[in-house]
């Protein structure tokens, strides 16, 4: 296994033929052992740096390296997975689960991309992590939205990557899907992987990710989502396009254990507390949280 | 009867026919199979149709005929994807307008400089009257185009089903691009002399389809889809012998007919099927 891998994105101007500018000036770095959301509405340039990080978009301006290398190196040794978004995928292709996963292991092999032992057995076991070995034989269009996004991240898996980029990696996933789906970045995060989370789904961010990018035509912000994370950022991240329900005056009584439940269609909802931090649904993971927390005078 | 129904292959020209029809046709059916999945249908028509002004030019200039119309049908994809990258105005609609404009200035080309080359067998193809040396520039441009393919398969498969993860383990997606390009515009000039550039346009997407209609994975597709290409092929060489018609006509319509068989049939997919089940149950979980 290689070294853990950290990203540099270096003043990143991305223009398009027709003059338009995407993207200026964006810097941020961060750290191997990181799951990162990439937060930003549609147009916001969002989906330009996770190009210009995949290197589908060269910029006009400024550099990418991974951990020192250049991007064009990093894949050529196979250190950078992807894992589309559902829709870029077109799930009539004549391809089963199998064969997509092992697209993984071609930079592994020769120019006429033939098997060996080796290759089928980490496809297998990556398979196998993600709970789909069953399904190996499948064409990829006769999945489930859960299972579909199971088999490319077999595929990352398989790929033996350090850096892996998801785009919109919840959509059009259950709910169990999707934590199992966080379970396993988590785990990855544990071995040293670097992964960079194209979201716009604000409530899971907390959730899972320990560092942030904020994004609107050029990186707003970067940093552990506890600091960065806040209502006055997310402002200007989404110039008001954000709903706002707060509970100012709510019937909240001290007797309902101060807990509420709320309830969304798919995406998970953000919540801030009362001096606008923060708050997540499980308290494991986050005891540093709670004990600054518990020396602030309890509210009435 | 008997005797009758062996005829055809009694005489050189019928045998040769059928020879240069099943390998051209091998030859397009298995870049059909990219063409129809990267969605670049097409392309072979704008390429096929972008060939007239090469074949013009090269005659007038004495050069080989295949070399023109490779180039010319080249640079029709490339002005495409060129205009098509610096403009608002979409793909299919530059490709429109280029292929017609080139193929309208090869017909003014044609008309204006004397020479011995018919335009229907330019555009219809002339299978039955194939010479010796034809038949080798189809064998060695084919052959070349179709080792190419095969050898690179799978990255060009990679390469039509997901450009990024092509991208992100190192290949060189531009190069891919191109490569697949050139081969399309290659495939196009060894059919040339056999089926002609209009009907070759057929060749290049019907047994795509009829393979991708009735298989689940690409190493069936390219066989059926081959299958499919080689029995018309040599289907419609043979008929066409009884019924006095256009060869190359005769082998696409019956690559038609196949694939219409393939569309009401087809197991999983097919018309009459979708109707008795409903469609297929939607997986959960």
């Amino acid at each position: 296994m290689s070294e853990p891998l950290s990203i540099d994105v270096r003043d990143v101007t991305v223009a398009y033929p027709n003059g338009n500018v995407a993207l200026h000036d964006a810097t941020f770095h961060l750290a191997a052992g990181t799951i990162c959301a990439l937060v930003g509405v549609n147009g916001s340039g969002k989906s330009t740096l996770f190009k210009a990080v995949m290197g589908f978009v060269k910029p006009v301006r400024g550099s990418v390296s991974l951990g020192g290398l250049s991007l064009r190196e990093a894949q050529r040794r196979n250190l950078v997975a992807y894992v589309p978004q559902a829709e870029e995928v077109d799930w009539t292709f004549p391809v089963s689960v199998w064969d997509v996963v092992m697209m993984g292991r071609y930079g592994y092999m020769n120019f006429l991309r033939i098997p060996r032992a080796e290759d089928r057995r980490v496809a297998e076991e990556s398979l196998a992590r993600v709970g789909m070995i069953e399904f190996r034989d499948r064409q990829i269009g006769e999945l489930s939205g859960g299972q579909k996004k199971r088999v490319f991240l077999a595929r990352a898996l398989a790929q033996r990557a350090r850096v892996i980029l998801l785009d919109e990696p919840f959509t059009g996933v259950d709910v169990k899907t999707e934590e199992a789906i966080v379970e396993l970045l988590r785990e990855l995060r544990s071995a040293g992987h670097l992964m960079l989370v194209s979201t716009h789904n604000l409530g899971s961010v907390p959730e899972f990710c320990d560092h942030v990018v904020l994004i609107n035509r050029t990186v707003l912000a970067y940093g552990p989502t506890d600091e960065i994370f806040t209502e006055e950022n997310l402002a200007r991240t989404f110039g008001g396009v954000l709903r706002h329900f707060r509970f100012d005056e709510s019937t909240i009584q001290k007797h309902d254990g101060r807990a509420v439940t709320v309830l969304t269609d798919d995406e998970r909802p953000l919540v801030f507390g009362k001096g606008g931090h923060l708050e997540y649904s499980r308290r494991q993971e986050h005891e540093k949280v709670v004990e600054e927390r518990a020396e602030e005078p309890d509210d009435k | 009867m008997i005797e009758r129904l062996l005829e055809p292959f009694q005489f050189a020209f019928m045998v040769e026919a059928m020879a240069a029809g099943a390998f051209v046709a091998t030859v397009c059916a298995v870049l059909s199979c990219y063409l129809v999945l990267k969605g670049w249908s097409l392309m072979g028509d704008a390429i096929s149709h972008a060939v007239l002004p090469g074949i013009v030019i090269a005659y007038a200039l004495g050069a080989p005929l295949a070399l023109g119309a490779f180039s010319s049908g080249l640079l029709c994809a490339v002005a495409t994807g060129y205009i098509k990258a610096h403009t608002r105005v979409k793909e299919d609609t530059v490709m429109g307008v280029v292929f017609t404009g080139l193929f309208a200035f090869g017909l003014v080309l044609f008309t204006r400089i004397k020479s011995d080359l018919h335009l229907d067998h330019i555009l219809f193809g002339n299978i039955l009257g194939i010479e010796r040396g034809d038949l080798i520039e189809i064998f060695a441009v084919g052959g070349v185009t179709l080792a190419i393919v095969l050898a690179l398969r799978r990255d060009l498969l990679l390469f039509c089903f997901d450009p990024g993860h092509a991208r992100s383990i190192g290949l060189r997606t531009n190069l891919l691009y191109y490569l697949l390009l050139a081969l399309l515009a290659a495939t196009i000039v060894a059919s040339l002399k056999a089926v002609g550039i209009i009907l070759v346009i057929a060749m290049l997407v019907t047994p795509g389809c009829v393979g991708f209609l009735l298989a689940d994975r690409f190493g069936t597709m390219l066989a059926i889809s081959t299958g499919s290409a080689v029995f018309s092929a040599l289907t419609g060489v043979y008929v066409s012998f009884f019924v006095n018609g256009s060869t190359a006509a005769c082998i696409v319509l019956a690559q038609t007919l196949l694939f219409i068989a393939a569309l009401l049939f087809a197991p999983k997919r097919g018309l009459l099927r979708s109707r008795r089940t409903d469609g297929q149950p939607t997986p959960v979980g």
